[in-house]
Order: C-alpha cells, then structure tokens, then sequence
C-alpha cells in the first residue's frame, strides 16, 4: 500500500484531493476500488486496485481433476459461463486428441452466442444506469429473461451452467430447443430496436459518449485489449476468426470492426454484435445436425499426458486463455487463466485522464468489466 | 362568470370574523397563523408522501413494472409505511462532521420548499399569503434551499458530499436565471406579479394559449430550468448515484435524510404548481373565448380539480423526462443553461415586449 501511495504522491503535487471509488460503490459493478486522484471534478490519475474477490481459482485448480475445474470456470466471469466451460473443455480435449461429435460443435456454439446476446444484454441495463438512464435496467432484463428461460430448459440452471464438460456436454439438450431459440431471435428482433430508441438515439446519450475516452488501435494492441472494446478501436482480434473452434469454422459471419475506439463506438460494437449474434444463431440452427449424440467416449478418469497445452476461446468480453501444464496426473501441475478483463481494466488510467468523474463512469462501463474475472 | 360558485373566500372570511369576533385581535392574529401552519404541514406531509407514491408508480409503468402493490389497497399506505422505517432509523452522527451545520442543513432545504408553496393559489379564495409580488417571492424563498444543499455537502466531512453539493450550487445558481426570465414573459404579459391577479387574467384563456409561441416557448423552459432546479433526472447531479453514491445527503440517516427526500418533492411540486398557475391558468377553468356553452359546462368543475389537475400534469411530465433520460455531465448541463437556455429567453423577452407593444396577442 504505501508502494503504491508513494507513487501517487509523486504523480500529484497536490495529493490531498484523492477518492476512493469502491470497492463498494454503485458503478464500479462490484468489488473493485479505483483510487482517483481530482483536480475538481477533472480526474488527474487512477489506480485501480484489485484483489478484493480473489478466490485463488488458479490454485485451486492445481488440487482438482479436469470435470471439476469446469464448475470453478463457471465463477470467473459469471456472464460468460459457457465459454468459459468450453475453453477448459477444449484445451483438455485438444491434450487428449479427441473429436468431438459434430453435434456437440454446433450446441456448444449455439449456448456461446445465446450467453454472449445475455451477457451484451446485462451489460446494456448496467451501461444505462451509469449514465443515468435507470429504465434501461429494467428493458434489458426484460429480454435477458428469455435466454435464461433456454438455459434452464436445457442446462438445468439460468447462470452458472456447468454444462459443457470434457468430451462433450452434461446432458442431452431439451427436445425443444432449437424451436425455443428460433422463438427468442423472432421476439428479440423486434424489441431490441427499443435499445435504440431509449439510448442510442438519445441527444444527451451522444453527447455524453461521443469522442470520449477515445482508445488507439496502438494502445488496444499494447494493452492487449480484446473482445469488443478492443474491436471499436478497429483491433481485429475475433477469436472466433483468428483461430476457430467448435461449429465457428463451419458458418461465415461477420466480425464487427470500427476504427473510431470511443465510448461510443465501444456501445456501438455490442450492440451491433447481439444482431450479428443472432445471424450466427440461424445459420448454426439451420446446420445443426439432428441425432442424440452428446458426448464423446471418455474414461473415466482424465489424465491428460504430459505437457503443455494452450487454448483460447472468445468470451463476451474478449479473449480467455487457457494454458495447462500437465505432469500426467489427474489433475493439472499449473492452470493459468488469461482472462480478457484484467487486461480491459488497466487501460482506465489512460483512457480516464483529463475528463471528468461523469466521463470516468462512462469509460468504466464501456469497458464492460466483470470483477470476478479480475481477481479469479 | 360560472366558476365563481366556487369561490371559497366567503368560508376563508367567515372563520377570520369568527376567531377576530371571539379573540382580541393579538391572539385572533395568533390563532389564524397556527391554524394556516398545522394546514399547511398536514397539506405538506401528504402531497410529499403521495408524490413518492405517484413517482414509484410513473416509474414502474415506464419499466414495465407494476410499482408497490402490497400495502394497502395499491399501495397506498406503503409510503406511509415507509416513512414510519425512517422515522424509527438511527440518526448517525458523523465523527468529524460540523455538528451544527450538519443538524441545521435539512431544515434550511425544507422550510424554503414549505415557504414557497404558502404562496400558491390553490383555489378561488383559498390562498394562504396574496403577496403583490407573488412570483418574485416564490423565486426567492425557494432558491433559498441551495443554502441547505451547500451546508450538507460542506458539513458531511464526505468528498462526494462536497462534489455533489459544489454541483448542486453551480447548477441551482444558472438555472435561478432560466427559471426567472421565463416567467418574466408572462409577467410582461399580464403586467402584474401577484398570482391572484394573474389567474384572474386568465379568465378568457391560458396564457400559454393568448401568448402563443413566446409563451409556449417559455413553458418549455420554465419546466427544463425547473427540473434543474429541483435536481431531478436529468439534472440529478448533486445526487448522481451512479458516480457520487448519494451526493450531498450520502452521511444523512433516518428522518433527516427523509427531510431531503420529501423537499426534493415539494419542489417539484412547487415547480409544477407555478407553471400550472402562470402558464396554464391556475384554478382558473378552460375557457374558449367565444364559446359560451362549453365554458359554462367547464365552470361545472371546481376551480381545485382544476388547479391540481394541470400541477398533476406537469409532474407527470417531469417525472416523464426523469425515467426516460440519461443523465447530463456538469459542463454540458452548465453549457445548456448558459449557451442556449438564456439566450433564447434573452430573446424572447424581447420579442414578447414587442408583441405586447404591438397588442399581437389574444386579449
């Protein structure tokens, strides 16, 4: 602590007027302190301090077999959970060189886009009541209700699923599944125009988050800022294209790329992707192979063999890393997440510097920072 | 005219003879200023409570929701209940804090909202204080509040308190000046200050009907600059939640914090009962000049529905703007007032002096 006080007081003549927002505070989304330094209402410098949720995961991770560890992905960033079930998944079946059934591809695709619409969703109500605009809350979960109903038809719970395991799925999915997603896009194109007319179209909304915080394509890549912050500052870095997996190399979809890297842009960017997601929806829909095959043939233990292993998956928020050292064991010498928020959150103090604690709000929302997958 | 039935001036007479005839004049004067008080305070305490009620229930309908339903029939006793939580919640005294300010704050905010409504014209005849200077007096007293606001914010020994009250000031002081020379139009139109006068001025038609597009204009920005000045969404920076927590009342608990929210109230009451009075006639009812049928039929409703009727609109609009809008940022709300808000009614007091000048408004 006082390393990092120090460092402050250097960087400010004038320490006194330090604030700190968090770790309880209505828009840091959680348990996560920004220290601020203001001069006025102008903020001069930000520390952001994490650590307060950490759970050990990694270490954990160490003392437990490959099917348990899904259940720890769940909690690292809560919103995302079947892709982050998927990236373990896949890194252990990538070890033990296993295929998949065709099938599997596809549903694990499916839940990936359904979570990711959810998450955009969830983020959308939060990045409303930052700014203000508290009716937002209550549009977004009005439609997010809907994908957890799926969820739970299918996976047997609405947020932390657990349903993607080593070698293929949980459980078979509901009978009515495709049917229930076909309904959700019919009923979700129709209301999420309403996003548009309550926010994106709003005068005060523009004003507020035009030309703001604007991030390089430099800064994007320096920082390693991914996922659809880093794809409003026109970093291409689509998991999804770069390197596909699961049903993603079967279907063309587009990736959403702008070039501008503000605030705005970083809104525009997940709200064009929850249309583009329900394009991808369709088209894996229409694909999707019929049979009742869920999973692959599997021993009863895992051992992965010796080695290193190293897999990515692209999550609401960008792109989660998974890398397993193995001593052949059943479970894995060392687990290493590389977790797209914790690299999203340490760009705030060069995104933030020189506007206001309204505009610190703005950015901290459009980063779109689940604290969870901070800490782990 | 019809609505003249309903004057209630006769009653208000009656009892002032009645306590001057009984008492000597000392303690008669005495009586009747206690009397309008506990009116008052009782008036107050169930035209906030009811507001919260009515704001909780905008709310949900504009979220898809159903508002509080459980207490009582519709929820109507639930603010009641709500108000009895606070009034049995701990009163925390800050360590650090100015004491004496700390205590005086809520009370400053309240008694310059409970002030202003005195002078409200309620109904024919039913009017507290009928100062000849009616509007200007609202103005003062109710920008009095700020004081209070800046004292919270000072004495919390809280930084976001400071922030949210520094806002708070900046805000109420640029938009005193909307507020004031939007109503300067009706003034030159009707050339009186008192609000008596004013309402009776409206006798043949509203003026935001005779003054047309200066006078709608004026409305408009009268109720923009009022919600600023009420620090309601979306002007609601000295509050902020999402980046200032609670603004200037975060060290507040129980009744005192309760104070601020029940003034935040009244003065969207208050804001509203003077754009009802001023713009939109008051208690005064909707007449057509020339069409004496319909006005008579309107003259059937007495002058108290319609006086609450439009301040019931005008909240319903500000409450409206609150739950649709996102929030400005400080120097685009400071911008709005000083780069477009006065200077379209520096204009329009210009353009409003030459129509009257001219007589190109409906007499």
């Amino acid at each position: 602590m006082s390393e990092e006080k120090k460092v402050i007081v250097e960087l400010d003549e004038n320490p006194e007027y330090i604030i700190n927002m968090g770790p309880q505070h209505p828009s840091t989304h959680g348990v996560l302190r920004f220290e601020v330094s203001l001069q006025g209402e102008t903020v001069k410098y930000l520390i952001p301090h994490c650590g307060y949720i950490h759970r050990g995961i990694e270490k954990m991770c160490e003392s437990l077999t490959y099917p348990q560890i899904i259940h720890l992905t769940d909690r690292l960033d809560y919103l995302s959970a079947h892709m982050n079930n998927e990236a373990v998944s896949l890194c252990v079946e990538k070890a033990l060189d296993i295929e998949v059934p065709e099938r599997v591809k596809y549903i694990r695709s499916i839940l990936s886009e359904l979570n990711r619409i959810a998450s955009h969703q969830l983020w959308w109500c939060a990045f409303g009541m930052d700014l203000g605009g508290l009716t937002c809350f209550f549009y977004g979960l009005r439609d997010r209700e809907k994908i957890l109903d799926i969820f739970e038809e299918s996976c047997g719970s609405r947020l932390l699923h657990s349903f993607v395991v080593p070698g293929g799925l949980m459980h078979d999915v509901h009978p009515n599944f495709k049917q229930s997603i076909r309904d959700f896009i019919k009923y979700f194109r129709k209301l999420l125009p309403e996003y548009d007319t309550l926010l994106t179209g709003n005068v005060i909304f523009q004003n507020r988050t035009r030309d703001l915080g604007i991030m390089s394509k430099e800064t994007a890549i320096n920082y390693g800022i991914t996922g659809p912050s880093g794809r409003a500052s026109g970093f291409a870095c689509d998991v999804r294209k770069v390197e596909p997996y699961s049903a993603y190399p079967y279907i063309d979809f587009k990736e959403i790329l702008y070039t501008e890297g503000d605030t705005f842009h970083r809104y525009k960017a997940r709200m064009d992707e929850m249309w583009e997601s329900m394009v991808i929806l369709e088209k894996l829909l229409d694909k999707m192979p019929d049979g009742n095959d869920y999973t692959a043939k599997m021993k009863p233990v895992i051992k992965l063999p010796e080695g290193e292993y190293f897999q990515r998956v692209e999550t609401a928020r960008g792109e989660l890393g998974v890398y397993i050292v193995s001593d052949g064991n059943k479970t894995p010498y060392r687990l290493k997440l590389r977790t797209p928020n914790f690299s999203n959150l340490f760009v705030m103090n060069k995104l933030t510097a020189g506007y206001k604690i309204a505009d610190l709000v703005a950015i901290s929302g459009s980063l779109d920072l689940v604290i969870p997958d901070i800490d782990r | 005219m019809g609505y003249q039935k309903y004057d209630l001036a006769p009653l208000t007479h009656s009892i002032d003879q009645f306590l001057y005839s009984h008492l000597s004049s000392t303690w008669a004067f005495l009586a009747e200023m206690t009397l309008i008080g506990v009116v008052f305070l009782i008036f107050y305490a169930v035209i906030g409570l009811y507001l919260v009620l009515a704001e909780r229930k905008v709310c949900a309908f504009m979220q898809n929701r159903i508002g509080p339903n459980r207490v009582g029939w519709f929820g109507v006793i639930q603010t009641i209940a709500d108000l009895f939580k606070l009034l049995l919640k701990e009163l925390i005294t800050i360590r650090k804090a100015d004491k004496l300010l700390f205590n005086i704050a809520p009370f400053i905010v309240i008694i310059a909202s409970f002030l202003g409504i005195a002078a409200i014209p309620f109904a024919m005849g039913l009017h507290a204080i009928d100062f000849n200077i009616g509007i200007f007096y609202i103005m003062a007293v109710s920008s009095v509040g700020v004081v209070g606001i800046l004292i919270a914010g000072w004495s919390s020994n809280n930084k976001y308190s400071l922030i949210g009250a520094m806002r708070s000031g900046a805000q109420i002081v640029s938009y005193e000046l909307s507020v004031g020379l939007s109503l300067l139009v009706i003034v030159i139109y009707s050339g009186t200050l008192q609000l008596s006068t004013l309402v009776e001025s409206q006798a043949d038609a509203w003026w935001i009907i005779k003054g047309h597009i200066p006078a709608i204009l004026a409305f408009f920005v009268f109720v923009t600059a009022g919600t600023a000045e009420t620090n309601r969404g979306p002007f609601d920076l000295a509050e902020a939640e999402s980046e200032l927590t609670a603004g200037f009342h975060t060290e507040y608990s129980g009744i005192k914090f309760a104070f601020f929210f029940l003034a935040e109230y009244m003065n969207m009451f208050l804001v509203a009962s003077v754009a009802a009075t001023v713009f939109l006639g008051g208690w005064m009812p909707l007449h057509i000049p020339g069409m004496e049928g319909f006005n008579n039929a309107m003259d059937f409703i007495p002058p108290i529905v319609w006086y609450f009727g439009k301040t019931a609109f005008v909240i319903f609009l500000m409450m409206w703007i609150k739950w649709t809008f996102p929030r400005l940022r400080i120097d685009q709300l400071l911008n709005l007032e000083w780069k477009y808000l006065l200077p379209i009614n520096l204009v329009n007091i210009v353009v409003v002096a030459l129509i009257v000048l001219m007589g190109w408004y409906i007499k």
